[in-house]
């Protein structure tokens, strides 16, 4: 396998290196922990207090697509440790959502209390992620793009067969707001997935700096090293995978709460394609990326001329996708000056 | 039940010629062609279109291969810019993009499409010797025409060849173009059992890449019997177990293969 997408452009030469060498620019492979940006917690602070404010300054339907880009956050973030960090290729993220939300919408309409439905739709795609993952990691690279293509194939058609409501789709309740806060429905439905995505983000930044998470890294950087450190690719991958399937399966769930209907036309392999195209154009291996590929999925149409040429074009000419862009910028412009 | 056997060899023909067509594309360039059932899918178009303006069938049929051959060359030059992972991705987005202009210049009504093989269990004859004569016309062009030795010494080190003198990128358009003649002989197989519209390769790619897994991504003929086999089990499993069940005979294939270890997996490296 090669090195993975992220070390295409190691071009930038940054301020105060003076000696000659050429270090990569800041954020060109995951896990570069270099600053990027000189105010991290001002930020951090005004983008949570934004993000609070959110449901009370938009009206509803702006509000719904607000909420299911972050929904596709999550998921995207999951994408991203399979496919930025691990320099794999899942095609099956779709199949894993669709499982998720379907997990849910059978069990709220069995009476379940929906904070029930979020474990239970994380726990059921984590189960398949390891029985998926496991074979399909074993073999090289372009096995587990193959498998997981086939999983997102075969799962609708057993989605209409077997899962109440068929073909028609499943709809459901959507959580209430508790009596106690005043809220309208939707303004509670997206603090709650602000509040899932907030802790599926800080999860995820320790999943990645966690031993495991470098060793994900370090097998996409030089898988023959690493296993001669005594790092076990097969296991790493299969657990990364599960995770990651997992995240699709709570972005799923999330997403029954948002909409409240459920169908199997939903979550077909144009889904799982919708959901990668979005990470590249983002960006790989970074958190910018997943939130810029959550708004490409959200607002763009289904895979057509636009999201196919985007995907070819964004591979050819920014294989970092937006965030590369974004971070190259300063760069170019300091170069265009000397 | 022989029947059914006979009618899944048929299936099985389609699933082996695009199976053989991603073995060539891997084989010669390193990447699983996921665009490889919708350029099929152009062909087959590009047949419909040469019919319904008054060829004669066989006579389509070449021009058929040589538009394939044109389109597959020019996708590598135009798209496939990078190798590795971003190739793979790359090619998902060709997919993407060839299946929505086809859908824009042929619109995704359903056509019927001319099937030149008389009915019957005697009729799976003719997909299964259009595909024995690919493989044997393609086994002839690489193993001996000086073209085809490019193709093997790019394939066995780039590096090596374009010290010497070759144009890798040109033979890496070769290379597609030959799969995506082997590809179009699917597509015009399988577009008289199913209606001719832009998503009717999509069963046909699951399939083919599973058979194609079989052979490692690299023996064309683990392949072809890889594409056999898994059409004849998705037909008995459709017709006696559960209709459904078609949709997971490649997955069932695919989970099969690393406990398996068929011989065509010493082609991929762990």
């Amino acid at each position: 396998m090669s090195a993975g997408l992220n070390t295409g452009l190691n071009t930038g030469t940054g301020p105060g290196t003076g000696t000659g060498h050429r270090r990569p620019a800041v954020g060109q492979y995951a896990g570069d922990r270099r600053p990027t940006w000189p105010y991290p917690r001002a930020t951090l602070g005004t983008a949570v207090a934004g993000a609070v404010s959110v449901p009370f300054l938009v009206p509803p339907y702006p509000l719904h697509q607000v909420t299911l880009v972050l929904v596709y956050v999550v998921a995207l973030l999951g994408l991203d440790l399979v496919a930025g960090h691990g320099g794999q290729i899942s095609l099956g993220h779709g199949a894993f959502f669709g499982i998720g939300a379907y997990t849910a919408a059978i069990l709220l309409s069995a009476g379940a209390p929906y904070p029930l439905t979020l474990p239970a739709a994380g726990l059921v795609a984590y189960g398949l992620g390891h029985a998926f993952g496991r074979p399909a990691v074993r073999l090289s690279g372009v096995y587990l793009a193959v498998v997981t293509f086939a999983v997102a194939v075969a799962v609708p058609p057993l989605i209409r067969r077997l899962a109440p409501g068929g073909a028609m789709g499943l709809p459901v309740r959507t959580p209430d707001a508790p009596f106690f806060t005043g809220l309208d429905d939707d303004q509670w439905v997206y603090l709650l997935v602000l509040a899932v995505a907030a802790a599926a983000f800080t999860l995820m930044r320790a999943v990645v700096r966690s031993n495991r998470g470098r060793a994900l890294v370090a097998l996409r950087a030089d898988a023959g090293a690493a296993e001669l450190l005594g790092m076990r690719p097969a296991a790493i991958r299969a657990h990364a995978f599960a995770w990651s399937a997992m995240y699709a399966g709570v972005a799923g769930c999330l997403f029954t709460w948002t909409t409240g209907f459920v169908a199997p036309e939903s979550f077909t392999v144009t889904l799982s394609i919708t959901l990668l195209a979005g990470i590249v154009i983002g960006g790989l291996g970074t958190v910018s990326g997943a939130v810029i590929g959550a708004v490409v999925v959200t607002f763009l149409p289904a895979p057509g001329l636009v999201s196919g040429l985007a995907l070819i074009l964004v591979l050819a000419v920014a294989p970092n996708g937006v965030t590369g862009l974004v971070r190259r910028a300063p760069a170019f412009i300091r170069r265009d000056r000397s | 039940m022989i029947g059914q056997v006979f009618h899944g060899l048929g299936t099985g023909a389609v699933y082996a010629a695009l199976a053989l067509a991603l073995v060539l594309v891997h084989r010669f360039t390193g990447v699983v062609n996921f665009a490889q059932g919708e350029l099929a899918m152009v062909s087959a178009y590009v047949a419909w279109q040469l019919v319904d303006a008054g060829l004669s069938y066989w006579a389509a049929l070449p021009l058929t291969m040589v538009v394939a051959f044109a389109a597959g060359a020019l996708a590598q030059r135009l798209v496939m810019r990078r190798d590795g992972d971003a190739a793979l991705i790359m090619t998902i987005g060709l997919y993407v993009l060839v299946h929505a202009l086809a859908a824009q210049i042929w619109t995704s009504a359903l056509r019927t499409f001319p099937n030149p093989f008389p009915g019957g269990p005697l009729g799976v004859a003719g997909p299964l010797g259009v595909v024995a004569v690919v493989l044997a016309l393609l086994y002839l062009v690489i193993r001996h025409s000086g073209a085809g030795l490019t193709l093997r010494a790019v394939a066995a080190d780039p590096r090596a060849a374009r010290l010497s003198g070759i144009r890798v990128g040109r033979v890496h358009a070769l290379g597609w173009g030959l799969a995506a003649v082997a590809g179009a002989v699917s597509g015009v197989l399988v577009a008289p059992v199913v209606f001719l519209e832009p998503g009717m390769m999509g069963g046909a790619l699951v399939a083919a890449l599973a058979a194609a897994a079989v052979g490692g991504f690299a023996n064309p003929v683990a392949a072809v019997a890889g594409g056999l086999l898994i059409g004849v089990a998705e037909t008995l499993a459709g017709t006696y177990l559960w209709a459904d069940l078609r949709v997971l005979v490649p997955l069932a294939v695919l989970l099969a293969l690393p406990a398996v270890r068929l011989g065509g997996l010493a082609g991929v490296r762990a």
